[in-house]
């Protein structure tokens, strides 16, 4: 069994699970009671906001803890425009989101706002320029993601950042779901006022992520209740999913610094062997995110493939999990080569740092005798 | 001395079954359901069958349970995002003033946004009134929201005549049922409502799941949008994990309820008659007879309920003072304030919520401690 779908989700790591049931089973208290077991909860909860907070050298207060990215996502886009509908009605973000972007924005055109999706070039990326252009006196946040979670690109969030500087009246938002953990990103010093995180991305659990909100900066929330996560979003706290949340977090970023020439290494192998394979095209950039590598085969349904790989025991994925009930041809795809065949046929591999030198060996064999095998039958 | 925990109405400790239910969702199959692949298809299977659990539980169909991160988001999708789909048929809620804060909230965004909110009262006894409901109805209601049973009295609101009085009128009817979940059995044809929220929680499952039961020809507008998720009423990677822990949470609840129930009622009784039996100044705060077994609020007028929690936490039980949503710290209660105009007595007050692992001789020895405690203050 070999799985090489970990931009869908991940496994999580022994030890976030350990750290769940452990929390589950010792704190049972509600963070709000003012009992000890109230306070006991509550103390842990901070402590994991101040373990969260110093691996990414930000403030604690600056971590507000969420059911997961598309929460992160939405709470961001949504709670920064309706903040600050009076200042100004225009949005910009890009044509190749995630949905849990793309359709808060689309919710957000039919409330009075404006929204510039901006084109991306022939890699994925957006460019500085673009962004530039689009500037307005009334645009009042950017949205971006940071690795594409189709074709694994890298945006240039840094240089965007310094170009938002100077606009102080724009804040400026990054989906960073795919990237934490793979490719770096300073939350602070890259003029980042907003960032999404999710736990079951990077082998924490599924329903726990967290949003990064600059100090000084108001939302409107998502959730209205309680005061809890410093009065940005109501509900009763998940504390051991936070809690197993910092621990994913820090063995992740360990493994980044220590493994991610490993991963590369895999990388580079299963595109040059793709690439030698007739009929196909690697979609993905040398200069991407080490952990996707994205091809398609014109021709083939990529459902075929898919299954082909699974009765081998290895497990890929057509287009982004969240889409893949879809058949309609990836919009990322499509918007970065406008080329429908391409955009129809794609696959990806993503990688996670446990992920052996066999493992690619085997897909890489599995790849050479299924795809002719498959489209030789397409073709007769 | 043995710590008591009487505060299972702001949360349960969770039953170690759940726990062990949920470890193989987290260890094997931690596929993402939506992935098309053998990981993606189990993780999809578990889903479906605790949708269908739940669905069994609370007496509705199968695709009318949407699966969220708790029971305020369940309350905050049902409140706002029914009014906000449905505008164009009125401009006019109906709630309580004694909801819950998930509830209460979403209604005051709501009027913040042009909505016109009534705000029912309750009697002495917190319960709203049939003829109230039926009086504040207009031909512009959308929404009618009262919750099945408050957090802090327990006191148990007349749904099924709201919800029978309802059917012959466009508004649809909403019922915050947390604190009845697991205890009550719940079926929302029997009780009239099209939406039932409910948390995991507070039943013995884990933190960070609810859901929201809806009919499935409402149209409901989401908080949460990206993804074919639930749907399309909430978007995001489904948290397998904590939902397999609410199905075994519901199914360990259906075989146990009814002993619950009566375990619950005697030891509400038994604490009930040692505090009147005592030597102390007390009132009971909300309905004798329509009430949960697992609530009990009293004040001990002259004893200001900081000290008596802090007292009583020296002496190992933890009880409440209000909803823990508003403690944290201690603020007066709504819901206390809408039954009473002595705000002494509301200051006073004290809430014991019973749950699993509770027994009589515990309870003996709560009301041992607290009346130790209140005697020496209320001197
Ligand atoms: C780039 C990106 N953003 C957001 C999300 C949504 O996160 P979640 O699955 O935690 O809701 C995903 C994954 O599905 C993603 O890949
Ligand atoms: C009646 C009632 N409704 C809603 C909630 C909120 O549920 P959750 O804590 O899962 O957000 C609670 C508990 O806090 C409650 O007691």
């Amino acid at each position: 069994m070999i799985y090489f779908d970990n931009s869908a989700t991940t496994q999580p790591y022994k030890d976030v699970v350990e750290t769940y049931t452990k929390v589950v089973q010792q704190y049972i208290g509600n963070p709000s009671s003012l009992h000890p077991l109230g306070r006991q909860a509550e103390r842990l909860i901070t402590q994991a906001r101040e373990a969260v907070s110093s691996l990414l050298g930000v403030k604690s207060k600056e971590i507000l803890f969420t059911s997961g990215g598309t929460e992160g996502n939405n709470l961001a886009i949504k709670g920064t425009a309706f903040r600050y509908r009076n200042r100004g009605r225009h949005l910009i973000t890009t044509k190749v989101e995630h949905p849990s972007v793309y359709e808060a924005f689309q919710y957000l055109e039919g409330q009075g706002f404006e929204v510039t999706y901006l084109p991306v070039d022939k890699t994925g990326a957006v460019s500085v320029q673009k962004v530039k252009e689009a500037l307005r006196e009334d645009t009042i946040l950017v949205s971006l993601i940071h690795v594409n979670n189709e074709l694994g690109t890298v945006n240039p969030i840094q240089e965007v950042g310094r170009l938002l500087a100077d606009y102080p009246k724009v804040l400026f938002h990054v989906d960073h779901v795919q990237g934490i953990g793979k490719v770096s990103l300073p939350f602070k010093g890259s003029g980042i006022d907003l960032c999404t995180v999710s736990g079951h991305k990077f082998h924490g659990l599924k329903g726990t992520g967290f949003l990064y909100l600059r100090e000084g900066i108001w939302i409107d929330p998502l959730l209205h209740g309680g005061s809890q996560e410093l009065r940005h979003r109501a509900g009763t706290e998940n504390i051991a999913g936070a809690v197993s949340l910092a621990k994913a977090l820090r063995l992740t970023l360990e493994n980044q610094q220590n493994k991610t020439e490993k991963i590369k290494q895999l990388q580079g192998m299963i595109v040059n062997a793709v690439r030698e394979i007739h009929g196909t095209h690697v979609n993905s950039m040398e200069d991407g995110a080490p952990h996707i590598i994205h091809f398609s085969v014109p021709g083939l349904k990529p459902e075929v493939l898919v299954q082909a790989l699974a009765e081998e025991g290895i497990y890929v994925s057509t287009k982004s999990a969240c889409s893949s009930k879809q058949s309609e041809p990836s919009r990322v795809l499509q918007e970065t080569f406008r080329d429908e065949e391409l955009a129809k046929s794609g696959i990806r591999v993503s990688l996670s740092y446990d992920n052996t030198e066999e493992e690619a060996n085997t897909l890489i064999t599995t790849l050479n005798r299924v795809i002719p095998e498959l489209l030789e039958v397409v073709n007769i | 001395m043995k710590n008591i925990y009487v505060d299972h109405a702001a949360t349960t400790p969770v039953h170690p079954e759940v726990i062990e239910a949920m470890i193989p969702y987290m260890n094997e199959v931690y596929g993402n359901p939506s992935s098309i692949h053998t990981f993606g298809r189990k993780a999809r299977r578990g889903l479906d069958e605790a949708r269908e659990v739940l669905a069994r539980a609370l007496g509705c169909q199968y695709e009318e349970i949407t699966f969220t991160s708790g029971g305020t988001e369940a309350d905050n999708l049902a409140v706002i995002g029914y009014a906000m789909a449905n505008r164009e048929n009125g401009n006019h809620l109906i709630t309580t003033q004694v909801e819950h804060h998930g509830v209460l909230h979403a209604f005051e965004f709501l009027e913040k946004n042009g909505f016109d909110v009534t705000y029912l009262p309750v009697n002495a006894d917190g319960i709203v009134s049939v003829k109230d409901v039926e009086n504040a109805l207009t031909e512009n209601t959308i929404l009618v929201s009262i919750m099945y049973a408050n957090n802090e009295t327990g006191a148990v609101q007349p749904i099924q005549e709201i919800g029978a009085f309802l059917s012959e009128h466009q508004a649809v009817f909403h019922s915050d049922a947390v604190q009845a979940f697991g205890i009550e059995r719940l079926d929302m044809n029997e009780l009239n409502v099209d939406m039932l929220t409910v948390s995991s929680h507070k039943i013995n499952g884990p933190k960070g799941v609810g859901v929201l039961a809806a009919k499935k020809e409402l149209t409901i507008q989401p908080n949460l949008y990206g993804g074919e998720q639930e749907r399309k009423r909430r978007a995001g990677t489904e948290n397998i994990p904590g939902i397999i822990g609410l199905k075994k949470a519901v199914e360990l609840m259906e075989t146990t309820r009814n002993e619950k129930r009566a375990l619950y009622k005697s030891l509400r009784e038994t604490l009930l008659s040692r505090l009147q039996e005592a030597d102390v100044n007390m009132l009971v705060n909300g309905s004798h007879e329509q009430v949960m077994p697992h609530i009990l609020n009293v004040s001990f007028p002259g004893v200001n309920v900081e000290s008596l929690l802090t007292n009583l936490d020296l002496d190992g039980v933890a009880a409440s003072s209000g909803s823990a949503c508003t403690a944290g710290s201690i603020e007066p209660s709504h819901v206390l304030a809408a039954m009473f105009e002595d705000s002494n007595r509301s200051q006073s007050a004290l809430r014991f919520s019973f749950g699993y692992g509770n027994d009589l001789e515990q309870i003996e020895e709560v009301a041992k401690r607290t009346i130790k405690i209140v005697q020496r203050l209320q001197t």
